[in-house]
């Protein structure tokens, strides 16, 4: 689903954020991108989600070319991608049914098919109950809950989670982690960037580690040596 | 019935943010209120250059003893010119009573005469577009060559001086009304930028779900074409206040103010609906290509 091929990416500002990197992710995975602040997690989000071109090396997200993409195809991509941040970014002045509906809405859905859509989806987050409220009447695990319900409302294969947790209390990380492991059990890939270092050790998921903007350790070729 | 997507987008950041829809609306009407303003100034000073120039006429004075019939025969002629609009024959006695009636301090000595001093002439209007001095120039010269007249006036000093000031007005009115038109333009699109800029956490969003460019750029370029239509519907209004203002105590002064007519308003309201088009369309396009 994901593969990156002797990749680099060096900034306009001159700063290289990643060196020859290269990882194959495989439909039904979970997988973690770990490391501190700089290491590179981010760029390889961004790189994923077509937000930014490789320097040097071929991206393939979902079979499109990362590099080659035109600006027609990159709507066409993302699509493909459910995104969750950690500050949610939710559009305050529209309700949690709203900006759930929003992203089916902005694909060009069908309207009559919508309000069904957005209900399934907020019932599978536990939040139906609270679809005509505003993100602000909201806590912050709440908030989690409908950024990720409006990443899954268009079904996509792939979910990127950028530091889901990282604003979030002990209680909430984990709800919103089980959540994300339901998502996965459906078959959906889901890539985690994270600094939750004891969220990562207590699973059985493969864990990417980045140092410097190079895979320092990947837990599969671990295992694979090990075998 | 739902309205289409783009256009309850657009209708929705008016009612999201009412302050801020107003205050561009506000901004583009004052920037257009001085582009019509400025109109509004060149189009009466035009009307009374016009007016001035109305005054242009070529007066043939026609030698004492001409038959009327040769006359009548020549001001056919020249009413054929191509700059002449029409051509009134002024015989000795119409002219002496003219000069009785007009020149009252001279009213007795006019009536002491023994015989009429005073010449016939033909006084010759020209079309408006020939109201200038090379052209006033050119029919004298013609009306020169009738073995009949005498001689020929048009004062030649007032009408190039008349020239000359039609000349600066339309230089200076094309240089000050260009200045305010791309000072208009920069504020409005410096408005729409900030509108733009306000929702930047919001196009990001609709980028990240899958939204084309073109389903975004569509509500900024509707809020922008009615923002600019609302904007010259304001400054037409104000326009309009100002000359309510000062009509009446111009017409005191000179021949009156005249008003827009519904041409102008028009193509004022669809200025402002292109300015604000124009500027969403660069303002979106260039955030877009940066975000």
């Amino acid at each position: 689903m994901i593969r990156f091929q002797h990749v680099s990416k060096t900034y306009p500002n001159g700063v290289t954020a990643l060196r020859d990197v290269s990882f194959h992710i495989a439909k039904g995975e979970f997988v973690f991108f770990t490391g501190h602040s700089g290491a590179g997690k981010s760029s390889i989000l961004s790189l994923i989600l077509a937000e930014q071109r490789p320097s040097a090396g071929d991206v393939r997200v979902s079979g499109f070319p990362v590099a080659r993409l035109t600006a027609n195809q990159v709507p066409k991509l993302r699509r493909k991608l459910g995104v969750v941040f950690q500050d949610f970014r939710l559009l305050e002045y529209r309700t949690v049914e709203e900006n759930v509906g929003f992203a089916l809405e902005v694909t060009g859905a069908r309207r009559e098919g919508i309000p069904g859509r957005v209900i399934r989806v907020l019932t599978q987050v536990g939040l139906a109950s609270k679809a005509r409220v505003y993100p602000k009447e909201l806590s912050g695990g709440e908030q989690q809950r409908v950024a990720i319900a409006r990443a899954l409302v268009n079904d996509p294969p792939i979910f990127i989670a950028d530091e889901p947790t990282g604003n979030l209390d002990e209680r909430a990380t984990r709800g919103i982690f089980q959540l994300l492991q339901q998502i996965n059990g459906g078959g959906t890939v889901v890539v985690m960037a994270t600094h939750n270092l004891a969220l990562v050790r207590d699973t059985p998921y493969r864990v990417l580690e980045l140092k410097g903007g190079q895979i320092v350790y990947d837990s599969a070729q671990e295992a694979a040596t090990a075998r | 019935m739902r309205l289409p997507a783009p256009l309850r987008e657009a209708l929705r950041t008016f009612r999201r943010t009412p302050l801020l829809s107003v205050l561009s609306v506000a901004s583009i009407g004052f920037s257009l209120f001085t582009i019509g303003l400025f109109a509004l100034v060149a189009l009466n000073f035009r009307q009374s250059l016009r007016t001035l120039a109305e005054r242009v006429e070529i007066v043939a004075f026609v030698l004492r003893g001409t038959p009327t019939e040769t006359v009548t025969v020549a001001s056919q002629d020249i009413q054929a010119f191509p700059e002449v609009l029409e051509v009134n024959f002024v015989s000795e006695e119409q002219a002496l009573a003219r000069a009785r009636s007009e020149l009252v301090e001279f009213k007795d000595a006019y009536r002491d005469l023994e015989a009429n001093p005073l010449p016939a002439s033909l006084e010759i209007r020209l079309k408006p577009k020939f109201r200038d001095a090379k052209s006033a120039q050119a029919v004298a010269e013609r009306v020169r060559g009738f073995p009949f007249i005498d001689d020929v006036r048009f004062g030649r000093d007032w009408v190039q001086r008349l020239d000359r000031l039609r000349n600066l007005a339309g230089i200076v009115g094309a240089v000050i009304g260009l200045a305010f038109a791309i000072v208009a333009i920069v504020i409005i699109g410096v408005t729409i930028r900030i509108t733009v800029l306000q929702r930047a956490t919001e196009i990001s969003i609709m980028r990240l779900v899958g939204a084309t460019n073109r389903y975004i750029r569509e509500p900024f370029l509707l809020e922008g074409a009615i923002k600019g239509v609302l904007g010259g519907l304001l400054a037409a209004l104000m326009c309009w206040l100002i000359f309510v203002v000062f009509r009446k105590s111009a017409a005191e002064i000179s021949g009156g103010l005249v008003f827009f007519g519904t041409p102008e308003l028009a193509a004022g309201v669809l200025f402002g609906t292109a300015i604000g088009l124009l500027g969403s369309l660069l303002s979106v396009g260039r955030h877009l290509r940066h975000v």
